[in-house]
């Protein structure tokens, strides 16, 4: 039993690294702002699920179980809702979509 | 380091104040890496919550770019480079870092980290040594957050008009659909996130926590509301006198904490005095100054905070001029 719930945390450990780092990929190669959004949002709060539920695994002592379980409940609650807050602010914003695929250097002058 | 370069050379300011904050969190996760968890707290809230908030209402207020320098400093950097160095070179004379012969580890640090569990009885030795062994240093720390608050209500306090524009616009209705989905979210947390200062307050003596960092986090469940909905509306569940008293209220406990303990014929801030069995004495003396010091960086944090945003939407200002 001590083994699996090793085995377990570390492989929810990895998949949650994994996310996270593709998550930071798709930042530096996407190259619209809502296209960003699109990657960062989703894989980070759910990178963030994983390495929590792996380090729950991870742990034989309640309390420490119950602490990461609260924090797991707030990441689910708070991360998409940022998300949305930016995501929001920059359609009131009017930043506008990008057609087609131009440098960075266009986006940065237009917006804002 | 990069950070720190990246911070100095950059022109933008928003970019600046994002990369302060990274350089906030970078701090804290050396501070755990070291073992020094509560200070890790404290800078994690501090710094990378609440300063990057504050510089983001000044950013707003005073526009996004840097102006350029018209003149280098030569001399300034000259002089800067030269007692740096003279600094570095001081430091090759001091002992490794961690040797057990270092003087910090010789006078008094043993003395509280073997003494501090018989004397006081609280687990978290940052606490007792904070609380008790030189709650004068923290008294200073908390009279100088104190004073920061006067100072900024000195320079900054806005004459507000007559209560009855406020009564007009209390609910904000037009950007209630715009932000929807963050105020019901926000409403929920609320009572969460202060819940959780209260908990960290009261901890202090069993985990990372105590005062500083409870005020802190108490403050930014305040802050969150206030962006929310609107300045008009927080200003009338927090009443801006009722803080100001509140934030004297703080240091007054604190103060008359240890003026109870010189009126019962011990020395200052000596806590034995407070009740019969000295290790009782100890947590109450403990508990009640955290108290003071949670209230009262809570209370300075929304004044400050008040005041900048209630500078940003003076109807003195240019561009307020419309309304």
């Amino acid at each position: 039993m001590d083994i699996l719930m090793q085995v377990s945390s570390g492989f929810f450990l990895l998949i949650g690294s994994f996310l996270c780092l593709t998550g930071g990929l798709g930042i530096l190669r996407f190259p619209d702002f809502y296209t960003r959004m699109h990657a960062v949002g989703v894989t980070d709060t759910l990178a963030t699920a994983m390495i929590l539920i792996g380090l729950i695994l991870y742990n034989p002592d309640f309390m420490v179980d119950v602490k990461l379980m609260v924090i797991l409940l707030m990441t689910i609650f708070i991360s998409p809702t940022a998300s949305h807050a930016l995501a929001n602010a920059a359609r009131y914003d009017e930043l506008s979509i990008q057609k087609d695929s131009k440098s960075d250097s266009e986006l940065t002058s237009s917006n804002l | 380091m990069v950070v720190a370069f990246a911070i100095v050379r950059m022109k933008d300011l928003l970019a600046v104040v994002m990369l302060l904050g990274i350089y906030s969190l970078l701090s804290a996760s050396f501070f755990v890496a070291m073992d020094a968890v509560d200070v890790a707290f404290t800078e994690a809230s501090v710094g990378a919550g609440i300063s990057t908030l504050l510089m983001l209402v000044v950013i707003s207020m005073t526009g996004r770019s840097e102006q350029p320098s018209r003149h280098k400093p030569l001399l300034a950097l000259a002089v800067v480079t030269v007692t740096g160095s003279l600094l570095i070179y001081a430091t090759l004379d001091m002992p490794y870092f961690g040797s057990a012969e270092a003087p910090i580890h010789q006078h008094v640090a043993p003395r509280y980290i073997n003494a501090s569990m018989q004397e006081i009885g609280v687990p978290n030795i940052v606490t007792s040594v904070l609380a008790s062994y030189r709650a004068f240093d923290t008294f200073g720390e908390v009279v100088v957050i104190f004073t920061a608050g006067m100072g900024v209500l000195a320079l900054l306090s806005v004459v507000r008009r007559s209560d009855s524009t406020l009564n007009n616009d209390i609910f904000d209705h037009s950007m209630h659909e715009q932000h929807l989905i963050l105020r019901i979210v926000t409403k929920m947390m609320i009572p969460y996130i202060l819940l959780f200062a209260f908990y960290v307050q009261f901890h202090g003596d069993f985990g990372p926590g105590g005062g500083f960092q409870a005020g802190v986090i108490f403050a930014a469940a305040i802050f969150l509301y206030t962006m929310l909905f609107g300045m008009s509306t927080a200003r009338r569940v927090i009443n801006q006198s009722f803080i100001q008293m509140l934030a004297a209220t703080g240091v007054l406990l604190y103060g008359s904490v240890g003026v109870v303990s010189l009126l019962n014929g011990k020395e200052f801030f000596d806590y034995s005095a407070l009740s019969a069995d000295p290790i009782a004495g100890q947590h109450l003396g403990i508990l009640l100054i955290e108290l003071g010091v949670g209230i009262t960086v809570a209370s300075v944090m929304i004044i400050i905070f008040f005041n900048f945003v209630g500078r940003r939407n003076n109807p003195l200002r240019k561009e307020n001029q419309g309304f």
